[in-house]
């Protein structure tokens, strides 16, 4: 079917955090550049909430236009029923071909929401864009990340949420875009906000770190992480989980790396006493290398790392701790 | 109260990926023969999610309902078993790999035609094609509104309460019913049915909709499942060489990975 030409090739939806647009909103900018320069048409992105600074910082990070839904008031963290009528209203409005949206907590909720509202589909956890003959095709993962399912849509536009580490960010001054104010559509939300618990993290969050030391069911009871927690001292990295540790108590859920968890796209993942199943890999996949320690040298994991250890991860890995403190002091000395 | 669960069978999840083969000419997955169907792990939550709601208010009818092939009997049969009180199957070949959008729309339907629902909860995605978007699609379908993600759902009066998971932590929000609750694996594990359930269940109704009785068309399903195409469905291939390290003993391999960490410029 013969898509309709449009002015905007991509609307990416923000997020920010502490005031500051997300690194990943940043990628999607810059998929988003990418699609417009294969389609012809502008980028877009949409802010709701009142942050004239965030707006600013997507104009220069590759956003032609910046539309502020300013909604006066509003929590600048995500809420489904105040944010979807403004991405509505936005999308009506500029008819943009593809809407890219962060596969997060919020994505999850506006893509899928957003797309019957529209009449049209959507892809979610979406690992790769590409433009082939002037069709815009999304490949996803599924069947607990072991499958990539590559889709095309018929309708506009198409929806998408994008994983962490799959677009690359533009330099800040790739171009100066205008600030556009939007009204704030009249509706009355139907769900309200009660209030907001954070769990602690043990350092740098897990989207941040550039180092990350993450425990599996292999490490048998919530004392393994103690283990970890002191290579992660020395590493300056932050500690993670796969999904059986935060299921079983023996960390926080906040720790969760994986399908159902966060993405995470660190320099280094040190994965300790994790098998290596196709749901945590969809979590940390795209980090640049893997170091595994499992004492089963069959585990998919191995499959996965560029470094490995068949090992107790008792012995070896208060083992490597001492190795790199005494390497950190030479690096002094 | 009225309860809907939706619910889905899937290929056992806990089974090895060698269990199944992807058929990238016909971009489907064959499960092989032997390989158990199961409920998605997230709508046994759901489930669960819907009996600990029944418990805390001593009353709820329960109806476990699905939109699948005739063999997701044996899941609904499952949901019976955990303590549903009846189960609807909307059968139809024209609904197979309909696709998200054509099952959100037939969930709703079936939902529509069903006497006063309060409250509809379903995974937070199915355990086969991950895709999270079926149980927001039923409430926009609806006009209800939807909370995402939950790992804690309860009942007031007329008020539904849910914590939904963050990034850090949750947040509580709360809706009016009637409403859509999508449930994440936080909420802590589905209870296995007793012998006792299993037994009650072979006598509690389940009853078999064609896509005719709810009032669908093939027309209206083949469009809806026209707004997406499958292109292509493969297994990623990796091109990956794992260095292992060997050493005496733990402590020489410790030391010698440190030594290969700081050669790659990985710290």
């Amino acid at each position: 079917m013969a898509q309709p030409t449009s002015q905007t090739a991509a609307l990416v939806v923000a997020e920010t955090r502490d005031g500051a647009i997300t690194p990943l909103t940043l990628e999607l900018l810059g998929i988003a550049r990418i699609l417009a320069l294969e389609l012809g048409g502008a980028v877009a992105a949409m802010l709701v909430g009142d942050n004239s600074n965030a707006a600013e910082a997507l104009a220069a990070h590759g956003a032609d236009r910046v539309y502020l839904c300013a909604m006066p008031g509003a929590a600048p963290e995500y809420e489904g029923e105040r944010w979807l009528p403004c991405v509505e209203h936005a999308v009506r409005e500029i008819k943009p071909r593809t809407v890219l949206v962060g596969h997060t907590p919020a994505g999850g909720d506006l893509a899928p929401r957003l797309a019957f509202r529209l009449d049209s589909a959507v892809a979610t956890g979406c690992v790769g864009v590409a433009v082939e003959s002037g069709t815009v095709r999304f490949t996803r993962a599924c069947y607990g990340g072991n499958v990539r399912e590559t889709v095309s849509f018929t309708t506009l536009p198409a929806v998408a949420t994008i994983k962490a580490g799959v677009g690359a960010p533009l330099a800040r001054g790739a171009s100066s875009g205008e600030i556009v104010p939007m009204a704030v559509p009249d509706v009355k939300p139907r769900t309200r906000v009660i209030s907001r618990t954070r769990e602690a993290e043990s350092g740098k969050r897990l989207e941040d770190a550039r180092i990350i030391v993450a425990g599996g069911r292999g490490l048998e009871g919530a004392e393994g992480f103690r283990v970890l927690e002191d290579l992660a001292a020395i590493l300056g990295a932050t500690v993670g989980a796969s999904r059986v540790p935060c299921d079983l108590g023996w960390c926080p859920h906040s720790w969760q790396i994986g399908l159902t968890g966060k993405t995470v796209t660190p320099d280094l993942y040190f994965a300790i006493g994790i098998s290596g199943a196709g749901h945590h890999l969809a979590g940390c996949g795209n980090a640049k290398a893997i170091v595994a320690i499992n004492t089963d040298p069959d585990a998919a994991i191995f499959r996965e790392a560029q470094f490995g250890i068949v090992a107790d991860y008792r012995k070896v890995v208060p083992a490597l701790a001492q190795a790199l403190h005494k390497l950190k002091e030479e690096d002094r000395a | 109260m009225h309860i809907v669960v939706c619910v889905k069978q899937v290929p056992d999840p806990e089974a090895a990926f060698s269990m199944l083969k992807v058929d990238e000419q016909a971009r489907k997955v064959v499960p092989a023969a032997g390989l158990q169907l199961v409920m998605s792990p997230f709508d046994e939550q759901a489930m669960e999610a819907a009996l600990r709601v029944r418990e805390a208010r001593g009353e709820a009818k329960i109806t476990a309902l699905s939109v699948g092939p005739d063999i997701a009997r044996t899941v609904l049969k499952h949901a019976l078993a955990m303590g549903a009180d009846e189960a609807v199957l909307v059968s139809d070949g024209a609904l197979a790999d309909a696709g998200s959008e054509a099952t959100a729309y037939a969930l709703a339907r079936a939902i529509r035609r069903m006497d006063a629902v309060d409250l509809v909860l379903t995974g937070r995605q199915a355990a086969d094609w991950d895709a999270g978007v079926v149980g927001c699609g039923v409430a926009e379908l609806l006009g209800m509104p939807v909370i995402t993600f939950a790992c804690k759902v309860e009942v007031d009066e007329r008020i539904v309460r849910v914590n939904r998971v963050l990034a850090d932590g949750f947040e509580t929000i709360e809706a009016d019913l009637p409403a859509v609750v999508t449930v994440s694996n936080e909420i802590g594990a589905a209870r296995t049915p007793s012998l006792r359930e299993t037994m009650r269940a072979a006598r509690k109704p389940l009853i078999v909709r064609s896509a005719f009785d709810i009032g669908i068309t093939p027309d209206e399903i083949v469009r809806l499942a026209a707004r997406r195409v499958r292109e292509r469905l493969y297994v990623p291939v990796k091109h990956n060489h794992c260095e292992l390290i060997a050493g005496a003993d733990e402590a020489a391999q410790g030391a010698a990975l440190a030594q290969r960490l700081r050669e790659a410029r990985l710290i």
